[in-house]
């Protein structure tokens, strides 16, 4: 497991949910998937989430076990810890949109953004 | 083997469907499918199971790895997609698998994953890696030669993106073959296709479906194997339990008549019946008792079984009207010990009720019971009592088949009913048939036997009143008399009738002639009284000619003399006056 992730940088973001997320990524080495991925969340994180989220990511390839510990069956899945209830969110993450659904960033409804 | 999978996915399908006889098995220890596969699945490849749900797909894997693990020494790998391990563990330990014991020697790996599509959102591309990851991790670690799958087509469900799983389960098909693991991947039953998903595209090498159908209220489990690329295969339906001890497919759909005959006679127990047969049944024959109820049906059965008890044999009853404890009971009251053969472990005696179970399972039960007793002579009692349905024939001519294909000497009794038609049936597929019949008469109810055929034997046609005593059954002559009845079968029953028929009307015929006899000699009487009349007036007139008219001749010669001599007129006239 290698957390590379941190924090991000000032106080207050125009995004309405207050309080801290705990967000972790799990992925297979390096491959093209897990590595827009991570890119993909870091951009959004920021521009939602700046200041209030920390992101782990867990490279399973060093510890497969953890798959089965964790109930991941596909990569990559972002796994929403906190805040309450866990979400995972499988994918690339490209599709922002339902990204931020899935993070319930954004109240469901359709259409590209 | 990687090259070697490559190979295959491109040969034409032609030529693989003939690589030879000789391709190695791995052994599914479920009895019955290992017979009709020539040994189980392919080895290191992967096998498609499919059924609807509650088919026991799950079953199926798991015997496939506790036989592995138990006793093969090949460790494997489950993961369920539909389960929680604890469960598994729970639904494996009702069928005698001892998933925590085997996980705990490393023989036995369980991966549970529990997929709520509402938790996923799909934002992308995404694969399946970490599974392929887990299961390397495990088969590395354990040495795993065995993995389950099931069922994961749950995976179409939660992924809602069908390209990529299809692709993904593709991929992990083919990768579990460059494993050189053997492999069951379940699946759920498709309406037009043979899976919901069309998976089996994805497996080629062979596809085992499960199929569970209620009618009637009667359940019945099917098993197929619907391809079996590089092997021959039973290709049929084959009916399949789900036992206590796991899953039993039974290899039998056809009658084969192949059998060995045997010239070796055993004791039904009773001497005079073996009498009456020739010495006795047949090694390995098989025996109709048919008769109405309270007739000793049971009894005889009891006998055959208690006489093998006693020659050392083991013996099965099967009992589908009673339970043990109280068939032993009855037939410890006509004086046999049956409980003691229970002891010895000898006899087996096992209830049950076939409407309650299903056809086919009975008939899958009664195998797998034969499997485990062993049995030298075998009692089915009541068989086909109760609801008796069109197949029921068949599957009367399948229990006997088993059992006859087992060498087991076997008696059935059945209710007798009216019209005969479900004995005659039966019979055909007997080699000896005995009737027994209760006859009312003089006050008393009596029980007679009947041989009504026997094969290959000279047997007697007597008719025996059977006599259920303290100790045991006795066999007395009986004697036909005129009543007819006690001659046997409604045939022979109305041949008698017949006869007694003719009798009375001899006696008739007798009384009749005695009659006209009789009459005739009253009309000679009466004819010798009337010519005794005709001759008195013949004598008579004679006797007027010869008298009276010579007196009135005379008396006239008289008056003629007189009135001469008187010089009368020559006759007075009426009408002339008297002077």
């Amino acid at each position: 497991m290698s957390g590379l992730g941190t924090a991000g940088a000032n106080g207050l973001a125009q995004a309405t949910p207050i309080g801290h997320w705990e967000l972790r990524l799990y992925v297979t080495g390096r491959s093209p998937k897990c590595l827009l991925a991570v890119e993909n969340l870091r951009r959004v994180c920021e521009q939602y989430l700046a200041g209030q989220y920390n992101i782990e990511v867990v490279d399973l390839l060093e510890n497969p076990r953890l798959a089965a510990e964790d109930q991941i069956l596909a990569v990559p899945t972002l796994v929403r810890k906190l805040p309450e209830p866990i979400r995972k969110i499988v994918g690339d993450l490209s599709d922002v949109d339902r990204l931020l659904v899935g993070l319930q960033l954004r109240s469901q409804k359709t259409g590209p953004v | 083997m990687p090259f070697e999978t490559t190979v295959r996915d491109f040969r034409s399908p032609l030529a693989v469907t003939t690589p030879g006889p000789g391709i190695p098995k791995a052994s599914t220890g479920i009895r019955g499918f290992d017979e009709i596969t020539g040994g189980g699945l392919p080895f290191g490849r992967t096998t498609l199971v499919v059924g609807a749900a509650g088919a026991g797909k799950t079953l199926f894997g798991l015997e496939f790895l506790v036989t592995g693990a138990r006793q093969l020494g090949e460790p494997g790998v489950l993961v369920t997609f539909e389960e929680s391990a604890t469960k598994v563990s729970a639904n494996a330990g009702s069928l005698g698998f001892d998933i925590d014991g085997l996980q705990a020697g490393h023989m036995l790996v369980v991966h549970a994953f529990q997929v709520e599509p509402s938790e996923i959102v799909n934002t992308g591309e995404f694969d399946f890696e970490p599974l392929f990851l887990l299961l390397a991790d495990t088969i590395g670690r354990i040495g795993a030669k065995r993995v389950v799958l099931d069922t994961i087509e749950v995976l179409f469900g939660a992924f809602r993106d069908e390209p990529t799983v299809r692709a993904e389960l593709s991929r992990l098909f083919r990768w579990l073959e460059e494993q050189g693991v053997t492999a069951i991947v379940t699946a759920e039953r498709g309406e037009k296709e043979l899976t919901r998903h069309g998976i089996e595209e994805y497996v080629s090498d062979c596809v085992v479906l499960l199929d569970h159908r209620v009618h009637e209220e009667i359940s019945t489990r099917r098993l197929r194997v619907v391809k079996y690329r590089g092997s021959a295969h039973g290709t049929n339906e084959y009916p399949f339990l789900i036992s206590p001890h796991g899953l039993v497919v039974l290899p039998i759909t056809s009658m084969s008549l192949d059998y060995a005959a045997s010239e070796e006679r055993i004791s039904t127990g009773m001497a005079r019946l073996d009498h009456m047969l020739a010495g006795g049944l047949f090694r390995g024959s098989t025996v109709l008792v048919s008769g109405m109820a309270g007739t000793g049906k049971t009894t005889l059965g009891a006998s055959l079984v208690d006489a093998a008890c006693a020659r050392g044999e083991r013996a099965l009853m099967v009992l589908f009207e009673e339970s043990p404890d109280q068939f032993i009971r009855n037939m410890g009251s006509v004086g046999f010990d049956l409980r003691h053969w229970v002891g010895t472990g000898l006899l087996h005696v096992w209830a049950a009720r076939p409407s309650a179970l299903g056809s086919e399972t009975h008939l899958a039960m009664l195998a797998q019971l034969i499997e485990d007793v062993q049995p030298s002579v075998a009692v089915l009692d009541g068989v086909v009592n109760g609801a008796f349905s069109a197949d029921m024939g068949s599957l009367m001519g399948r229990k006997i088949d088993l059992l006859k294909s087992r060498g087991v000497t076997t008696l059935v009794t059945m209710l007798a009913h009216e019209d005969q038609s479900r004995e005659l049936e039966v019979s055909a597929l007997m080699d000896t048939w005995l009737l027994l019949r209760n006859v009312e008469s003089n006050g008393e109810r009596n029980r007679l036997l009947f041989v009504i055929k026997s094969r290959g034997t000279a047997h007697s046609n007597q008719v025996r009143e059977f006599l259920l005593t303290d100790g045991g059954i006795d066999l007395i002559d009986v004697y036909v008399g005129p009543e007819g009845v006690s001659t046997g079968s409604a045939r022979q029953a109305q041949e008698a009738r017949q006869r007694d028929a003719g009798l009375q009307r001899g006696e008739d015929l007798v009384r009749r002639q005695r009659d006209l006899r009789r009459s005739i000699v009253e009309g000679e009487g009466r004819l010798n009284a009337m010519e005794d009349e005709i001759a008195g007036a013949r004598a008579e007139i004679e006797r007027i000619d010869t008298q009276e008219l010579r007196e009135m001749t005379d008396t006239a010669a008289d008056r003629v003399a007189m009135s001469s001599r008187r010089w009368a007129d020559p006759e007075p006239a009426h009408s002339g006056g008297q002077p």
